[in-house]
């Protein structure tokens, strides 16, 4: 038994009715003719992979069959709050305060759309809390 | 479909209706001509059991989509309720017999009695003009069980995954939830019933599955023939 709030029907729904749909908040480019060859492959292909706060988008497959956001931590699998589409979160990583009242921990950044950069390397070791 | 008298268009929508005339010679087959072939589905009538399944066939399913405030008036004016506003809302006319159900937030099913709802429909189109809409006729695609009896809160709570209780599905509450392995629009119009709204493809599934899960309160599910 885990439940998920949905934003629309407003309460607690079995996640079984439930999918996800990846990396939230992605942006098309305005002009995708100007766009370069990687930034266009940004766009399309490459996804964040973030240890910690992540923001994503599920669909309310077998109820209302709408997509929503879900503020979640991959660390913990804790979904930290819902909202609608074209509502931005309240939790974000960048977000420290409520990052230590909700007692979660977040890796800063976690880029892996440009290849090995040194910081990334950072994300393999434990955070601490 | 050819008849004259089963198309119509208003504004710059074809609509037909999906009901053949008497004379077109065509028999309609409910969504559990299967089950009864199969011998799963009985007559209407018969021995008093503890849960009683029955199929409400051919009803005029709508789906409107569009604004609340633009649909809400037009199907308060033509229906003479008004578009269930909250999530999971479930209204019906004063007979009964017509239901309004929120399904998502620019969506809402309507229920209407045989052959009325192209009526409906054309009147809703005319009414409506050109505001951002749409009407969708899916009543060849899926169909309505209705579960009575006392054991009948019980035989639910093994099949779907919603809480069925009453704190979780009062009376003018409808949801959309998981049916054993399929999908269904799971319904309470009042106190003493349930309304299962299920695929037209998956109704002999779900007929099996209810027959197999009431077994041990005794069931039958009944469709009158057409």
């Amino acid at each position: 038994m885990f439940h998920i709030f949905c934003p629309y029907c407003q309460e607690y729904r079995e996640e079984e009715e439930f999918h996800p749909s990846g990396q939230a908040h992605l942006v098309r480019p305005a002009d995708p003719a100007s766009v370069s060859d990687d930034e266009w492959g940004d766009y399309l292909f490459f996804r964040d992979n973030p240890r910690g706060i992540h923001h994503e988008m599920w669909v309310h497959r077998l109820g209302c069959r709408k997509f929503f956001n879900i503020t979640r931590d991959t660390t913990s699998y804790e979904i930290l709050e819902t909202y609608r589409m074209g509502e931005q979160p309240s939790i974000t990583a960048a977000n420290a305060e409520v990052r230590r009242e909700q007692g979660v921990q977040t890796a800063d950044g976690g880029w892996q759309t440009v290849g090995a950069q040194p910081e990334n390397s950072r994300l393999n070791e434990e955070t601490p809390s | 479909m050819s008849e004259a008298h089963s198309e119509a268009s208003v504004g710059n929508a074809a609509t037909f209706d999906t009901h053949p005339g008497a004379d077109a010679g065509v028999t309609p087959e409910s969504p559990l001509q299967w089950s009864r072939v199969q011998g799963h589905v009985t007559e209407e009538g018969g021995a008093a059991e503890q849960i009683r399944v029955v199929e409400r066939p051919f009803l005029g399913h709508l789906v409107l989509r569009g604004g609340a405030i633009t649909l809400d008036e037009a199907v308060r004016a033509e229906l003479g309720v008004s578009l269930p506003g909250k999530p999971l809302g479930l209204v019906l006319d004063a007979e009964g017999s017509r239901s309004v159900q929120w399904v998502s937030p620019d969506e809402w099913l309507v229920i209407v009695p045989a052959g009325e709802e192209f009526e409906l429909e054309n009147r809703l189109r005319a009414r409506l003009g050109d505001a951002h809409f749409a009407i969708v006729n899916v009543g060849g695609g899926q169909t309505l069980l209705e579960l009575s009896g006392e054991k009948a809160r019980e035989l639910l709570m093994k099949s779907v995954v919603y809480d069925v209780h009453e704190h979780g599905l009062p009376v003018g509450k409808a949801v959309g939830t998981v049916f054993a392995k399929t999908s269904v629009v799971l319904r309470r119009p009042t106190e003493a019933r349930f309304e299962l709204v299920v695929r037209r493809s998956f109704a002999d599934y779900c007929v099996r599955w209810l027959r197999d899960a009431g077994r041990e309160y005794g069931l039958r599910v009944e469709s009158a023939s057409p």
